[in-house]
C-alpha cells in the first residue's frame, strides 16, 4: 500500500530526512522508532503529501503522493503529531467538518461521525469544543478524525502521547485490530508499544534507517537475546563466575545480585556456539548438585537495541 | 473529489468560527458603530442637506483600513499556530480551494457587516430623494474594497503565524494602497514629479477607483483593477504557502 524509494528531505543545509526505503503492504503494521529529531515526523508528512520531499517518491495505493496528491489523501487517515484541532470547535462539529472534507454526505456522512465517535469513546465529549477538552480526549479527537472515511493507510504520530495507560492500552489495541486490513504506520517513544502492536518495527536515526525487521528479530539483536537468567542458592558468587564460563556455549557471566535468597547471575551466550545454551546451564548445574530456584532464557530487550544502534551517532552529535 | 463541495465545506466552517467566537459580534458593532459616527458626526451628514451617502462612503477606505485586516488577519496564521494547517493540507483538498473557501468566508462576513449598515440607506431615503443607483454603486464599490484588503490580509496572514505580525503587514500594505491616491498625497507628488508619473502611481491606489464607484460610475476598468489585486494576493497566498511546505 505504501512504497517511499530514496526519499531524502534537506532543510537549507540540514538534512533531516537521508535516503529513506520502505514499503507496507495491507495487514501490516509498522513502528517507527528513533531519538527526538530522528525525522519520524518529517518522513510521514512526507508519506502524507503535506511537505514535498527534496528527492525520491512516495505511492500510496498506486497513486504518486506527487504527481496525485489528491488520490493518495483520499486513502490516508493521518494523525499529526500533538493532536491538532479546531480550538473553538466542538468535537461534533469538528468531526462533521472533516467527514465533509473526505467526501461523505447524507446516511453515509452520520454514520461514519457516529462510527469514530464510538471507536474512540467520544460521547461524553461530543459538545464540548476542543479547547476545553483534556490532552487525552484531544488527541482520540483528532485520532477520531483520522479514521473518519475508514481508510486504507493510517499514518498516525505518536497516537499514545498524553494518553493514561488504560487509555493507551485502548488505543494499542484499536491499532492492532485495524492492522488486519490496513497499512498502519506509526511512530512512539515507547518500546514496549511496538512490541505488542508492530509486525514490523524501523528505527530510524539523524535521518537514516539503522535498522528494520520484525521486533523479534531485532531483539535477537540484542547483547541479552538468548541469555541465561539463574538464580542459584548457596553457591559462592565467585563459584558461579569462574564455573558457569566454562560451560560449552557461554561467553562470558555477570552477577545481577546477591541476596539471602541465592545469587542471581546471567550467562552471555557465545553468538557463534550452536550450543543450546539453557539446556547446557542446567545440566552442569545438576551434575554439580547447585540448588538452581530459577532459570529462564531471556528474550533480548528491544530497549537495548535501540540504545545500542542509536547512541553512538548521538554522543557524537553533541 | 468535488471542488465546489470542498471550498464550500471550508466556507463554513470558516463562517462558523467567527461566530461561535465573540469575533463576529465585536466585529459588527464596532464596524456599525464607527460608520454611523463618521457618517453623522465627522462626516457632517445633515449640514450637507444633501441626499447621498457620499459622508457614509468616504470612510470606508480608512475603517477598512483597520477593521479588515483584523478580519483576516487569523484566516492562515491560526491554522499555522493551531497546527490544523497540517490536518487541513492532509485532506483531499487542494491549497486553492483551502484559499478560497477561506476568502470567501470572510468576505462574506464582511459583506453582512455591510448589510447591516441598511438604517443609513432608510434615512436618507426617508430624508430626501437619493439617486439610489449611486448608493447601490457606493455599496459594490465598497464591498469590492474590501475584498481587497481582504485578499491582502490573507496574504500577509500566511506569511506569519504571529497574528500581530499579520496585522501590522496588511495594514502597511492597504495604507500604501489608499496613500498613492489620496488627495494630498498626490499633490505632494506633483511638485516634484511629472503628472505622467504621479498619474501612474495615483493608478494602484484604490481611492482612485473607489471615488469612480461613490459618483455611481460602475466602470469596468475599476472592477478589474479590485479582481486583479484579490486575484494578484490570493495567487501570492498560495505561493507562500506552498513555499513554507517546501521548507
Amino acid at each position: 500500500m505504501i512504497k517511499v524509494e530514496h526519499l531524502t528531505k534537506a532543510f537549507g543545509a540540514k538534512v533531516a530526512v537521508n535516503d529513506i526505503s520502505f514499503d507496507v503492504q495491507r495487514g501490516e503494521v509498522l513502528g517507527f522508532i528513533g531519538p527526538n529529531g530522528a525525522g519520524k515526523s518529517t518522513t510521514m508528512r512526507m508519506v502524507t503529501g503535506f511537505i514535498p520531499p527534496t528527492s525520491g517518491t512516495i505511492s500510496v495505493g498506486g497513486h504518486d503522493v506527487l504527481q496525485d496528491p489528491i488520490g493518495a489523501k483520499r486513502l490516508i487517515g493521518y494523525l499529526p503529531e500533538n493532536a491538532p484541532g479546531y480550538a473553538d470547535m466542538t468535537v461534533h462539529g469538528f468531526l462533521k467538518f472533516c467527514a465533509e472534507l473526505r467526501g461523505l454526505r447524507g446516511d453515509a456522512h452520520r454514520r461514519a461521525v457516529n462510527r469514530a465517535v464510538e471507536l474512540c469513546l467520544l460521547e461524553n465529549v461530543l459538545y464540548q469544543t476542543i479547547d476545553t477538552l483534556s490532552k487525552g480526549y484531544k488527541h482520540r479527537t483528532c485520532l477520531a478524525q483520522s479514521l473518519i472515511h475508514d481508510p486504507d493507510v493510517l499514518i498516525l504520530d505518536e497516537p499514545t502521547d498524553g494518553l493514561d495507560p488504560n487509555q493507551k492500552r485502548e488505543v494499542r489495541n484499536l491499532i492492532k485490530k485495524m492492522g488486519e486490513n490496513k497499512a498502519i504506520v506509526f511512530s512512539t517513544h515507547i518500546l514496549e508499544e511496538v512490541e505488542v502492536v508492530c509486525s514490523r518495527v524501523i528505527i530510524i536515526d539523524r535521518g537514516r534507517i539503522v535498522a528494520n525487521g520484525t521486533p523479534a528479530e531485532l531483539k535477537a539483536r540484542s547483547d541479552t537475546a538468548g541469555a541465561v537468567h539463574l538464580r542459584a542458592a548457596g553457591i559462592p558468587s565467585r563459584l558461579i563466575l569462574e564455573r558457569l564460563a566454562q560451560v560449552p556455549g557461554a561467553l562470558r557471566v555477570e552477577i545481577l545480585g546477591e541476596s539471602p535468597a541465592g545469587v542471581d547471575a546471567r550467562v552471555y551466550p557465545d553468538k557463534s556456539s550452536s550450543v543450546t545454551l539453557t539446556r547446557s546451564v542446567a545440566e552442569f548445574a545438576a551434575r554439580e548438585g547447585w540448588q538452581i530456584d530459577e532459570i529462564h532464557t531471556e528474550e533480548g530487550r528491544l530497549d537495548e537495541v535501540f540504545r545500542t544502534i542509536t547512541l553512538p551517532d548521538t554522543v557524537k552529535a553533541a | 473529489m468535488n471542488a465546489s463541495a470542498n471550498i464550500k465545506a471550508i466556507m463554513k466552517r470558516e463562517l462558523g468560527g467567527y461566530f461561535t467566537s465573540p469575533i463576529a459580534y465585536v466585529f459588527l458593532v464596532i464596524f456599525l458603530l464607527l460608520t454611523g459616527f463618521f457618517t453623522f458626526t465627522v462626516g457632517n451628514f445633515f449640514e450637507r442637506s444633501e441626499a447621498s451617502l457620499v459622508s457614509f462612503f468616504t470612510w470606508h477606505p480608512w475603517l477598512y483600513l483597520f477593521l479588515v485586516p483584523a478580519v483576516g488577519m487569523r484566516l492562515w496564521s491560526e491554522e499555522r499556530r493551531l497546527g490544523t494547517l497540517e490536518l487541513l493540507l492532509t485532506m483531499p483538498v487542494t491549497v486553492w480551494q483551502a484559499i478560497i473557501g477561506k476568502f470567501l468566508a470572510s468576505w462574506l462576513f464582511l459583506a453582512l457587516a455591510l448589510v447591516l449598515t441598511f438604517p443609513v440607506v432608510i434615512t436618507v431615503n426617508w430624508l430626501g430623494d437619493p439617486d439610489n443607483g449611486v448608493v447601490m454603486a457606493g455599496y459594490v464599490g465598497s464591498l469590492l474594497l474590501a475584498g481587497a484588503y481582504l485578499a491582502i490580509s490573507c496574504m500577509t496572514s500566511a506569511m506569519t503565524r504571529n497574528q500581530v505580525i499579520s496585522f501590522i503587514l496588511s495594514v502597511m500594505i492597504c495604507l500604501f494602497l489608499i496613500l498613492a491616491g489620496y488627495t494630498p498625497v498626490t499633490d505632494l507628488l506633483t511638485r516634484f514629479a511629472n503628472p505622467v508619473v504621479t498619474q501612474t502611481i495615483a493608478a494602484f491606489s484604490v481611492m482612485t477607483h473607489f471615488e469612480a464607484f461613490q459618483r455611481g460610475v460602475l466602470d469596468t476598468r475599476d472592477v478589474i483593477f479590485f479582481a486583479s489585486v484579490i486575484g494578484f494576493a490570493l495567487f501570492a497566498t498560495g505561493v507562500i504557502i506552498r513555499n513554507q511546505r517546501a521548507g
